[in-house]
């Protein structure tokens, strides 16, 4: 558990970084320090591991002031990940990784296999091993920058915008890895970041500071949704936060049959099953593979010909796909993205199982509101 | 040496031959005298560089102060450093400090500047891990610093070549001493072997610990060969 108590970071010029800060980040959760550049987040990040002093305040890591012991002892005893990974250009990934051990006496050969194994764990092969950081993409880096944290086995992590830098896709990819991981090591996370996308995704507590480092919100994301503190939280929170809270209630909702054809199939068979026009076309595994439009090409050019077989070139990619048991926010967003208005729905292994309309997700909705005890994930 | 006086103007082969021991003491002597200053120098700037960069303040009067010392004449300062060093006209010494000097002044700046082009993630990431001081800097300022330090050790170790053989107008014996037979011996009519040779020795020397430089920097930094993947 790390606690800011009353803590304050003024420079000399006058500048404000922290204002009083009070705030918890509970043992084995994320807390995610939120808020627009210059509210004072890294400058607390940076005060848990004494990068910065704080002016006044105390702040203690499972009730053992931080200042009790030497900064570099304290420090060896924290993970730390910040943006661009920070990895030392000069050093081999495996030699990275094994910073810290290296730093503590561990003897090379038991902190180089330490290494390899927390490469595999956070998704990198053995063979990168022997590579130098500027051989490795910005997202391996990353991996990278997660894995020398872990080293040590820290039960504490301080991360500051560690997806910042990458490109969406891989961001995403990293924040679910990153909630993975998490499950399997439950280590306390404070987690900083100007993105409250990336908050509500990954925080347990989301706390949202304010310029002049004003806590102004501490919540966990859907009651920060649900119920913004103030009209600064309501703001930063965004306008989409009605959508975003979809994404706490699970769906339990009805999944209609969706007729489907297989790939290789003739045109004509779809046919005979299509709804509106639209047909969604499947492989051999029951594996959803794109929609089947059979009216003629808005462009002018012919439909498919009912000889001719279905083929991938056919399909309308278009439309995301919603996990049975996953929130309303998936299962709205494949009706509203699906080019036949017909959300599909999957099994755990992505096999078909049928599909939901907007429609349908909103009656959903409309019931579970109403219901008190409709299901609100924490 | 009189015999040659011109008889042969170029016969470069010839003089060296006919000197071969003498041109290779001189050889030897200047490669030292070069060498040396250049290997004290590093030694003494490294701290006073790291002290301009660690300490903000610090960095333009040490960097003006080291430029002014360049403007001071090579000959001037091989002159004044027995009084100043209390040794005799005719050692060495005095030209390994004069030169030693212009070697801080030229790495200072330099040392200074190398650590400042450390990506500051690195530093910061270092610090994050619990390096103390004295091992950040050991373990991944200096060794991200070697591309540019490697640098100014090129020009250091060529300017000391070229400086060393102002030496000879005060009787340190080292290639410089040829171009003095070279003026001797040309007196009465051209003769250039002394004087050619003496030049082309002192290239390749330069030249040759220039390499050597490079060599070696590259040996230490076989990170910045990898092509970049990103």
């Amino acid at each position: 558990m790390i606690r800011f108590d009353a803590v304050s970071k003024a420079y000399p010029d006058g500048t404000v970084a922290v204002d009083e800060l009070s705030l918890t980040a509970p043992s084995g959760q994320i807390t995610v320090l939120v808020g627009p550049s210059g509210c004072g987040k890294t400058t607390s990040l940076r005060m848990v591991n004494r990068m910065v002093e704080p002016t006044s305040g105390t702040i203690t890591i499972d009730d053992r002031d931080v200042t009790s012991v030497s900064a570099t002892d304290l420090r060896r005893g924290i993970g730390y990940v910040i943006q661009h990974a920070g990895l030392f250009p000069h050093r081999t990934v495996v030699d990275n990784v094994a910073t810290v051990p290296l730093l503590t006496g561990t003897g090379r050969r038991q902190a180089r296999r330490r290494a390899i194994e927390l490469m595999e764990l956070v998704g990198l092969p053995a063979s990168f091993a022997d590579r130098y950081p500027a051989q490795l993409s910005g997202g391996q880096q990353q991996r990278v920058g997660v894995a020398r944290a872990l080293a040590a086995d820290p039960p504490v992590m301080l991360m500051d915008e560690p997806f910042s830098a990458v490109d969406p896709v891989v961001r995403d990819q990293l924040q679910q890895e990153f909630l993975r991981l998490q499950g399997e090591l439950g280590k306390t996370i404070l987690f900083v970041t100007h993105d409250i996308d990336e908050a509500i995704t990954l925080g347990d507590r989301v706390a949202v500071l304010a310029v002049g480092g004003r806590l102004a919100q501490v919540a966990a994301p859907a009651d920060l949704l649900a119920t913004p503190a103030d009209p600064f939280v309501a703001e930063f929170v965004g306008r989409d936060r009605g959508y975003r809270a979809l994404g706490f209630i699970s769906a339990e909702v009805a999944v209609a049959t969706e007729p489907t054809v297989a790939l290789g199939a003739p045109v004509a068979r779809a046919h005979d099953v299509a709804v509106d026009d639209w047909v969604l076309v499947v492989d051999d595994g029951q594996l959803p593979q794109g929609w089947l439009h059979l009216r003629a090409h808005p462009d002018g050019g012919p439909g498919p010909a009912p000889g001719d077989p279905v083929t991938p070139d056919l399909l309308n990619l278009g439309g995301t796909l919603s996990a049975l048991g996953g929130t309303l926010r998936e299962a709205l967003d494949a009706a509203l993205s699906s080019p036949s208005g017909r959300g599909v729905v999957v099994d755990e292994d992505g096999r078909l199982i049928g599909s939901v309309r907007a429609g349908t997700v909103l009656e959903h909705l409309h019931a579970a509101t109403a219901d008190p005890s409709a299901q609100v994930r924490p | 040496m009189s015999s040659a006086a011109g008889s042969a103007p170029w016969d470069l082969f010839g003089y060296f031959a006919d000197h071969r021991a003498e041109v290779l003491d001189l050889l030897w002597a200047h490669t030292w005298l070069s060498v040396l200053p250049v290997v004290i120098g590093l030694l003494v700037a490294l701290p006073i560089g790291w002290l301009a960069r660690r300490y903000r303040w610090a960095y333009p009067p040490v960097v003006s102060v080291s430029g002014l010392l360049y403007t001071i004449p090579s000959l001037a300062l091989f002159v004044v450093m027995p009084t100043l060093l209390g040794t005799q006209i005719l050692d060495p010494l005095n030209v390994v400090a004069a030169l030693t000097l212009y070697t801080v002044a030229l790495l200072v700046r330099v040392v200074a500047d190398g650590l400042a082009a450390v990506p500051e993630d690195a530093v910061q990431a270092a610090t994050a891990m619990g390096f103390t001081r004295l091992q950040r800097l050991r373990t991944v300022e200096l060794p991200l610093a070697v591309p540019v330090i490697a640098a100014g050790l090129r020009v250091a170790m060529v300017a000391n070549v070229s400086l060393v053989a102002i030496a000879a107008t005060i009787g340190i014996p080292q290639l410089g001493q040829l171009f003095i037979t070279g003026f001797q011996l040309s007196v009465t009519g051209p003769y250039y072997p002394p004087i050619v040779l003496g030049i082309v020795l002192s290239v390749a020397l330069a030249l040759l610990l220039d390499r050597s430089i490079v060599l070696g920097a590259r040996l230490i930094t076989p990170w910045q060969r990898v092509s970049a993947a990103r």
